[in-house]
């Protein structure tokens, strides 16, 4: 089975994933992770499909959906790995006052601090007139938490608040 | 002394209801050792319950005395009946367990609890526990219910600032 990474962005309505899944469960396919969300009025949906058939055939699958959702579809072969879920060992929350930077910012200063980031999800809260930016980053400190801290430290300030918490996963 | 196998989910035994202990013989301690050397055998498991290696009975085994960082314990505890008489308050934490590989995620549970259990010979203890050894406690118990950490999962959206919010009201 071959591997893709197929990505659907569009203006969000109901029955995007439903309509989409459908399509490719009635061709054979198969889904691995995903994740999908509204982000700004928009329905935006990544996910890894396993099928026997071809990258067009896919394609073809979707693109009727896709049409009729005026969606763009994208459509990667990917080196699907599943079962392979890196567990995060930190989580770091930011927010503050939004202003352009926030995020490369912060993270440039956790990558050079030998962060790896799983996963990352942020919003623009507030009004339009006032808006707050916030941020969950959850990953692996592969350099141990001290650096970690040392670039909060540097990027606190100026409005952003940025705090750091120890994820200890429980295994029972 | 054996390492016994460890049932996963989908097995529909995880999902017994288990019956109290009413033996406290030769037969229940050799079976706690198997218990004890079973979590030890797996990946870092803080707990296990017996229900997860076939016997459906109300014991389990939580140790959390041996993080990298410490947390407030009690040592190496084996509960039989075990009953949470109160609780209080409610954390998000990450949880993982020996019965669904490779997967972990949120789960809400009580930061502090009031607990009673029989040891290995029948008497009756009671402890008062919090943190990440509460939680342990509550994710065993949740077996002997036939329940797993996926009957509780939360999204990380629904995370944000609990703990901290929390945390602050402590300080204030």
């Amino acid at each position: 089975m071959d591997w893709y990474m197929v990505t659907l962005v569009g203006r969000d309505r109901p029955g995007i994933v439903a309509r989409v899944t459908q399509a490719l469960f009635e061709g054979g396919a198969t889904l691995g992770e995903a994740a999908m969300m509204r982000l700004g009025g928009n329905f935006a949906v990544m996910m890894m499909v396993g099928t026997e058939g071809s990258r067009s055939d896919l394609e073809a699958r979707l693109a009727a959906p896709a049409a009729d959702l005026a969606l763009h579809v994208h459509v990667d072969p990917i080196e699907g790995r599943l079962h392979e879920h890196l567990v995060p060992d930190v989580r770091i929350r930011v927010f503050g006052a939004d202003r352009p930077g926030i995020v490369a910012q912060v993270t440039g200063a956790l990558a050079e601090a030998g962060f790896d980031i799983t996963d990352l999800e942020s919003d623009v809260a507030g009004t339009a007139e006032a808006p707050v930016y916030v941020m969950t980053i959850e990953g692996q400190a592969r350099s141990g938490i001290p650096p970690l801290e040392a670039a909060l430290a540097t990027v606190r300030g100026q409005g952003i608040e940025a705090e750091l918490e120890p994820v200890e996963t429980l295994v029972g | 002394m054996a390492v016994l196998d460890i049932l996963t989910y989908p097995d529909p035994r995880l999902r017994q209801v288990s019956a109290p202990v009413e033996r406290f013989d030769a037969e229940l301690h050799r079976f706690l050792d198997d218990l004890e050397e079973t979590r030890r055998a797996g990946p870092a498991a803080v707990g296990i319950a017996a229900p997860q290696v076939g016997r459906f009975q109300r014991i389990v085994i939580v140790d959390v005395s041996g993080l990298r960082k410490p947390v407030p314990n009690h040592g190496h505890l084996v509960l039989i009946n075990p009953e949470i008489l109160s609780w209080e308050g409610l954390a998000v934490g990450r949880e993982g367990c020996l019965s669904v590989p490779d997967y972990t995620g949120n789960v809400v549970r009580a930061e502090r609890i009031r607990l009673q259990a029989q040891d290995p010979d029948g008497q009756l203890h009671t402890w008062d526990m919090e943190g990440f050894e509460a939680r342990a406690v509550q994710h065993e118990i949740d077996h002997l219910d036939g329940l797993l950490f996926l009957d509780r999962l939360v999204s990380r959206r629904n995370d944000l600032f609990r703990r901290k919010v929390y945390r602050k009201s402590r300080r204030d």
